[in-house]
């Protein structure tokens, strides 16, 4: 570096680069902690819990280590439920993420403190609630087994089956499945809305991890899908096999998510379904074969769950 | 390459880690491609393979993209780097033995990362999917001992002031390794919401703008003055095209998100940002048409300088392609359609690999000292390779118009597949032509180095006729 101009350049080019990153990455982070949880935000992150991609508690990606969702008649409300072990959300380590009027509340009224004392590995089990402040109209989180007593087993074990909501599970699949390369979680802010419901705002996002809005689009966009087709039934075929019920499709069969037994505990027999199916497209039989039943646990359970949560 | 990597520095011949670094980009290139293909054909035929979780569409598709960048176009760069450097300084890669070990280990975790990605084990971020364990690995045993090789060489070198290139060169190793820290710190961290959703675009908005276009730039900066003889037409030219790459090509990272709850401020400025980025684009263009002034007929004659023109020529639709999506205007209408996924082709398989693989060429003659084996096979592979990514590319834009009309009019989404369905093939057949020329590359480079023609010393590879 023996010329004076070399030693002006990388200073200048210092500069540049800092300036630019400066601009980019320290200017918008302002306006991004500014962003104030919504009860959209509040939902997703209890629902998909520390996190849907690849992470320690979860290495091989199996839906395993995740919050459920259940919903309780008696009170009219959905209550997030971490079984024992399951890594807490993020608000309880990082609760300055909710913005502040929500992270208030929540320590406040919501005793989200008590939660982090519990530390990442939660060894009793968790319960969350949301609830709405009625002077300020904000929502906050609530964490109802210091509030209320609620142990995470018992609400489990009180809870029939259909309305328990593997959701944070169905989101790894949606991950792992590469669901985000054929459809986006983001409606657009232009006339897209019509069709594929309200985009969404500056606090929907808080604490959700990867949000995996995808960039391009084979398919619909999948943000509200399930205001626009709640039908268990119909989810079921059409991750069995798309062309069941849309001939036209491009969409992958995703079968293999129902694992070896379906929900009678029957073992289901994949190659005589091909063949059956294959018999049918060639109008050897007038009917498809049915589609079983996913089991309980099964991954397609957990992926339909997820899919009818998107309002 | 075994036997080197424990011997002396001093015992392993020059030019080694280049020649590595060579053939493995090439045969990542056929392994990227076919993988490309493989999906290409899922698209087009919803039926053609399936049952198998890992042979599905959602597993294959981010193992084509990683596949093609790190495996093909990054190591085709650091062939390039640890060829190019080294002469431009006129003296050795300062380390040999570092770079057989950077290629070695590169293999290495590329093969690990693609294995962990195919089990669908992702971060969920496009472009940054890797787990964080394997950044870290990227980080540290590819990048990093690359930009240690690269700047050393510079350093040491035996001339008074340093090329075009090499100034790329070194900016650029240097750029790569701050993007993917800081890129890649909402995994590290644990950042999440929009802050991550940012980041990741942060990360593959520079990693293109910073890494993949100014190091191919500046390989055309080395090719074209080296092959035709003429001098570079604009040292000026060159300054103009590298600050404005560092000053305007790292901000406009917001574009790829227009249509996402960003501040609104950010949105405007990465959108004015963008448009200028035709400012390095048009001033590397310029230059180079400029230096081939009188030695046109080389783009007819000579491979690797039809290579690198062609390159160049496609940086010109790319960029005001570029320039002119991201606009809000425009953007609205073919976000998220076949028309990015077309011009992301046309930036990388068709701007950025035509450059690469004309320095691969001009390298591993020069390096084996081998006169490539067959200029007919070099021919089929280029135009192969160029009616390919063209049906490719007309095929995907027209499909892409097709999605945004049918966005904008509301058209029920399985219309629009049904309406895509024939480009879908198309581009399967083009993306397939890609792969087939790539196989004959291979088989190219592969006899060259068995039986090439010997080229004596003191001559350059071009210098020479063919003798097939
Ligand atoms: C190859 C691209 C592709 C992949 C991968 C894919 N889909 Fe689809 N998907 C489509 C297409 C095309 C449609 C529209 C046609 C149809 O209804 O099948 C669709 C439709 C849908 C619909 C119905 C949308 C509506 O508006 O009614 C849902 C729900 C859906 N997909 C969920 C998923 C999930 C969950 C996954 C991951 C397990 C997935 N898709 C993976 C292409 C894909
Ligand atoms: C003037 C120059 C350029 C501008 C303004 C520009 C702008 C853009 C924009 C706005 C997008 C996202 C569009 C959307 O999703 O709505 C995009 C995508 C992309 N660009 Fe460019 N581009 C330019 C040049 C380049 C170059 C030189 C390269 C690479 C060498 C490149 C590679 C890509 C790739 C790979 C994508 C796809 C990203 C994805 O997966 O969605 N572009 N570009
Ligand atoms: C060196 C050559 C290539 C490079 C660098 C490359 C790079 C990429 C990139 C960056 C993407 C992501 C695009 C986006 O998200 O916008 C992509 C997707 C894809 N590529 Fe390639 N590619 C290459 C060759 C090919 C070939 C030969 C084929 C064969 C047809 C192919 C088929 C595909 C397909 C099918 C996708 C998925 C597109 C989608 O999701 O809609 N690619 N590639």
């Amino acid at each position: 570096m023996a010329f004076r101009e070399y030693k002006i350049g990388s200073r200048v080019f210092g500069l540049a680069l800092g300036g630019s990153m400066c601009i980019t990455l320290f200017f918008p982070s302002f306006n991004m902690r500014e962003a104030v949880s919504t009860e959209i935000a509040l939902d997703k992150q209890l629902t998909t819990g520390w996190d849907a991609g690849w992470n320690l508690s979860d290495p091989f990606m199996q839906g395993s280590n995740k919050p459920v969702r259940v919903w309780l008649e008696s009170e009219g409300q959905y209550a997030y439920v971490y079984p024992a072990g399951t890594r807490m959300p993020n608000a309880v380590q990082h609760p300055d993420n909710l913005g502040a009027i929500v992270e208030k509340l929540s320590m406040e009224k919501g005793q989200l403190a008590k939660a982090a004392e519990k530390g990442r590995s939660n060894p009793d089990g968790a319960v969350f609630l949301i609830d709405i402040d009625q002077d300020s109209k904000q929502p906050y989180i609530e964490y109802a087994t210091a509030t209320r007593g609620w142990n995470a087993a018992d609400v489990l074990n009180a809870a029939a089956d259909e309305n328990v909501q593997h959701i944070g599970a169905g989101k790894s699949m949606f991950v792992r499945e590469g669901c985000w390369w054929c459809h986006t979680l983001l409606p657009e802010q232009t006339q897209d809305w019509q069709v594929f419901g309200a985009p969404p705002m500056l606090g929907d996002f808080n604490g959700e991890s990867p949000t995996a809005f995808g960039s391009d689009r084979k398919g619909p966009d999948l943000l509200h899908v399930g205001s626009r087709n709640a039908s268990r039934e119909w989810m079921m075929l059409h991750f069995f096999n798309p062309r069941l019920v849309q001939p036209h499709s491009i969409m992958p069969r995703f079968d293999y998510l129902w694992g070896s037994v379906d929900a009678d505990g029957q073992k289901i027999d994949f190659d005589k379904w091909r063949a059956d199916y294959t018999a049918y497209r060639a109008g050897q039989s007038p009917v498809p074969p049915d589609v079983p039943v996913p089991a309980k646990d099964s991954k397609a359970r957990a992926l339909i769950d997820f899919v009818l949560s998107l309002k | 390459m075994f036997k080197y990597l424990f011997a002396k520095n001093e015992d392993i011949p020059a030019g080694s880690s280049a020649i590595f670094f060579g053939f493995s980009s090439i045969v990542w290139f056929v392994i990227g491609t076919g993988l490309g293909s493989f999906n290409a054909a899922k698209l087009a035929f919803p039926d053609f393979v399936t049952g198998n979780e890992f042979l599905s569409f959602g597993h294959m598709r981010q193992v084509h993209v990683h596949a093609v960048i790190f495996g093909w176009i990054s190591m085709a760069f650091a062939m390039a780097m640890m060829y190019i450097t080294p002469i431009l300084g006129n003296t050795r890669l300062w380390s040999e033995k570092l770079g057989l070990w950077n290629c070695f280990l590169w293999n290495l975790g590329l093969t690990l990362g693609l294995t962990v990605l195919w089990m669908g084990l992702t971060s969920g971020r496009e472009y940054s999917d890797f787990p964080w364990v394997i950044d870290l690995y990227i980080a540290s045993c590819m990048a990093i001992p690359l930009a240690v090789n690269v700047w050393m060489t510079i350093l040491t070198r035996r001339t008074q002031g340093i090329y075009t290139t090499n100034w790329f060169f070194a900016a650029a190793t240097f750029m790569v390794i701050v993007v993917f820290v800081v890129g890649n710190l909402p995994e590290f961290f644990h950042l999440t919401g929009l802050t991550e959703a940012y980041l990741t675009w942060w990360f593959a908005h520079n990693v293109l703008g910073l890494w993949i276009t100014p190091v191919a730039a500046a390989i055309a900066y080395y090719t074209i003055p080296k092959v035709t003889g003429n001098p570079l037409y604009s040292h000026r030219i060159g300054h103009l095209h590298f600050w404005s790459v560092v000053v305007f090509y790292s901000t406009p990272a917001a574009h790829h998100l227009m249509s996402a709850p960003l501040p609104e401020w950010l949105k405007s400025f990465a959108s004015v940002e963008g448009v200028l980025i035709l400012v390095p684009a048009i001033a590397f263009v310029s230059n180079i048409m400029l230096t081939m002034q009188g030695k046109w007929n080389m783009f007819v004659e000579n491979l690797e300088v039809r290579f690198t023109v062609t390159g160049c020529l496609m940086a010109i639709p790319l960029n005001m392609q570029g320039g002119f999506q991201q606009t809000r205007a425009i953007n609205w209408y073919i976000h998220g359609t076949g028309w990015i996924v077309a011009h992301a082709h046309l930036a990388l398989l068709g701007f950025s690999t035509f450059l690469e693989a004309a320095a691969v060429y001009l390298g591993l003659q020069t390096l084996m000292k081998r006169k490539l084996y067959s200029l007919a096979l070099g021919n089929v592979h280029f135009w192969l390779l160029l009616i390919g990514f063209s049906t490719y590319w007309i095929s995907m834009t027209i499909a892409g118009l097709i999605q945004g009309a049918g966005k904008i009019y509301e058209v029920p989404y399985i219309d629009v597949v049904i309406a895509e369905h024939p480009y879908m093939i198309a581009r399967w057949v083009g993306g397939t032509m890609v792969f087939v020329s790539n196989i004959i590359w291979l088989y190219n480079m592969w006899m060259t180095a068995r039986a090439g023609t010997t080229v004596p010393a003191g001559r350059m590879p071009h210098e020479m006729a063919y003798e097939r």
